[in-house]
């Protein structure tokens, strides 16, 4: 028998991001990934008041195309003594930040810096099926893209009308999700949708990409870079600006789980977040009750509803009806994606939500929460992901 | 975009070679646990229900209802595209509905994939599997109303 609870052994409130930097968000910018990346490394550095020679953690994800080597001889780093990355794609993000956590907190290196670059033109932001778009190594896709399953919308798009079918989601509901993340881009100057607002009509006219999801259920298509630096709590009170404690996250993916493909287990609608929310809450002394404002990965709008349910915010098939009455918007019960998100912000594999969820906690967002003392950070559901809830 | 391909084929090799021979001859074939029966689909070299045994190939019943289905609209790719809109459908199988089959639903043996439109698609309509020979080594199976 145990003399300690799995929670002694966790990093809890052990870490804090101190620093959040990024570079410009638009359709093509010039320069290349590293250029870019160390442009949002730097200002994360500045925001921070860290000095670049201080850096000895790396924390990136499996998809980044600029390893720490090539980023590390681009930015002159010294000696580096932790770096990880985590896979998924847009599962990584939270696990990204979680991992570098639990190097600082354990003294693996003193400064990490997590990040993410991203430019549409380099290689892996091509069509699925072009000539280098990468190996798929997940046998799945052999028994879906011969019958035109072909893109990640298409994959989303099938669990997505199959969840309509189960719990008589509508296009309305989706439609409430696009709206909301819309308004909160259109308050925030550095959104890519900051100008363009976009009404019931709007949604329901546009045209289909993979019927039933719009070109308005997808997320933008991107260049930019984000950065965010860790460091252990004690370090964290003397810097520049408010920490915002990492008091838990978790990864997770289910059994039989299929990357994208997610048709082929018992419970295709029950994913990934709900394996990654049992661990969280384990974890962590704030609960889905208790969470304030929520940054959750929205590659697509369907994909609120199934976070909405694995994170325990509402009971399976309730997501549909939480998404009503500006419950999603700030001043509603769960503000969510309150810069605009990855529908409407930016789309750098949900960077952007993480820090969204730091400006929550300064109270420097654009579309602030009142009061917030906490905030939940989530990867994509529909594939291995991870979460995490960061505090004042 | 010269060198972009037109359509999108299985990768076959020695550990699936038995599903796609099965379709080649007009059978639907996969892969189950000797040990506790349960099926297992897409084929893989590992058993998950018993580890250390190796799955075996037997026969399924290809009968099956819709699970849920798609309408994919461009950007595609080019065999795609020029039969857009079309739709796409998951199949769960009657013998044991965790197995489910991504595939098209036909109006008939010569049908397309383009034959449905969206709303003319139901979730639960029993289907049942029919073999298209595509290429020398790859016969797709797609489904028809029963």
């Amino acid at each position: 028998m145990s003399d300690f609870s799995i929670k002694d052994l966790s990093i809890k409130d052990k870490t804090a991001i101190v620093g959040i930097g990024q570079t410009e968000f638009s359709k093509k910018l010039e320069g290349s990934e590293v250029e870019l990346a160390s442009e949002a490394i730097l200002n994360a550095l500045d925001d921070a008041g860290i000095k670049l020679s201080e850096v000895d953690g790396l924390a990136s994800y499996t998809q980044e195309a600029t390893s720490e080597v090539v980023l590390s001889r681009n930015m002159g780093f010294g000696d580096i003594t932790y770096f990880g990355q985590v896979a998924y794609g847009g599962g990584g993000g939270p696990g990204v930040v979680g991992h570098a956590a639990m190097a600082v907190a354990t003294g693996q290196c003193n400064v990490a810096v997590a990040w993410r670059s991203r430019k549409r033109a380099s290689g892996g932001a091509r069509r699925p099926w072009s000539k280098g778009a990468g190996v798929q190594e997940d046998f799945a896709v052999n028994y879906t893209r011969p019958f035109g399953v072909i893109r990640p919308v298409d994959e989303i798009a099938m669990l997505t009308q199959r969840y309509m079918h189960e719990y008589g989601a509508t296009r309305e509901h989706l439609c409430n999700i696009a709206m909301a993340v819309r308004k909160h881009a259109n308050n925030n100057p550095l959104a890519m949708m900051r100008d363009k607002k976009m009404s019931r009509d709007d949604y329901m006219n546009a045209r289909w990409i993979s019927r039933p999801l719009c070109l308005f259920d997808n997320c933008l298509e991107t260049d930019g870079a984000l950065a965010a630096v860790i460091v252990r709590a004690d370090r964290a009170k003397d810097c520049k600006n408010k920490p915002a404690y990492i008091h838990a996250f978790a990864q997770g993916f289910h059994k039989q789980h299929q990357v994208m493909q997610n048709f082929f287990c018992d419970d295709p609608l029950k994913g990934p977040a709900w394996v990654v929310a049992r661990k969280l809450y384990e974890l962590s002394d704030i609960k889905a009750k208790d969470i304030d404002v929520a940054q959750i990965y929205d590659a697509f709008t369907p994909l609120i509803l199934l976070s909405l349910e694995g994170y325990g915010f509402c009971k399976r098939g309730e997501a549909p009806a939480f998404t009503e009455n500006g419950n999603l918007e700030v001043g509603g019960k769960l503000p969510i994606n309150t810069s605009g998100g990855g529908l409407s912000e930016a789309y750098v594999h949900g960077f952007n939500l993480i820090t969204e969820a730091v400006k929550q906690l300064r109270g420097t967002s654009p579309n602030q929460v009142k009061d917030a003392e906490n905030c939940l950070v989530t990867a994509g559901e529909g594939v291995p992901t991870g979460a995490m809830i960061l505090r004042k | 975009m010269t060198d972009e391909p037109t359509t999108l084929l299985p990768f076959i090799d020695d550990v699936c070679e038995p599903f796609w021979s099965g379709c080649r001859e007009g059978v639907l074939r996969i892969q189950q646990c000797p040990q506790t029966k349960r099926l297992i689909f897409p084929p893989r070299p590992g058993n998950p229900w018993s580890p250390r045994v190796k799955p075996v190939w037997t026969e399924v019943k290809g009968t099956g209802k819709i699970w849920s289905f798609v309408e994919p609209h461009p950007p595609l790719m080019l065999d795609f595209t020029e039969r857009a809109p079309y739709t796409a459908i998951v199949v769960e199988l009657d013998q044991d509905p965790t197995i489910r089959f991504a595939g098209n639903l036909l109006k008939d043996q010569n049908g397309e994939i383009n034959d449905y439109k969206y709303e003319e698609i139901k979730i639960g309509t029993p289907v049942k599997v029919m073999f298209r020979k595509i290429t020398e080594e790859v016969t797709l199976p797609l489904w028809v109303k029963t």
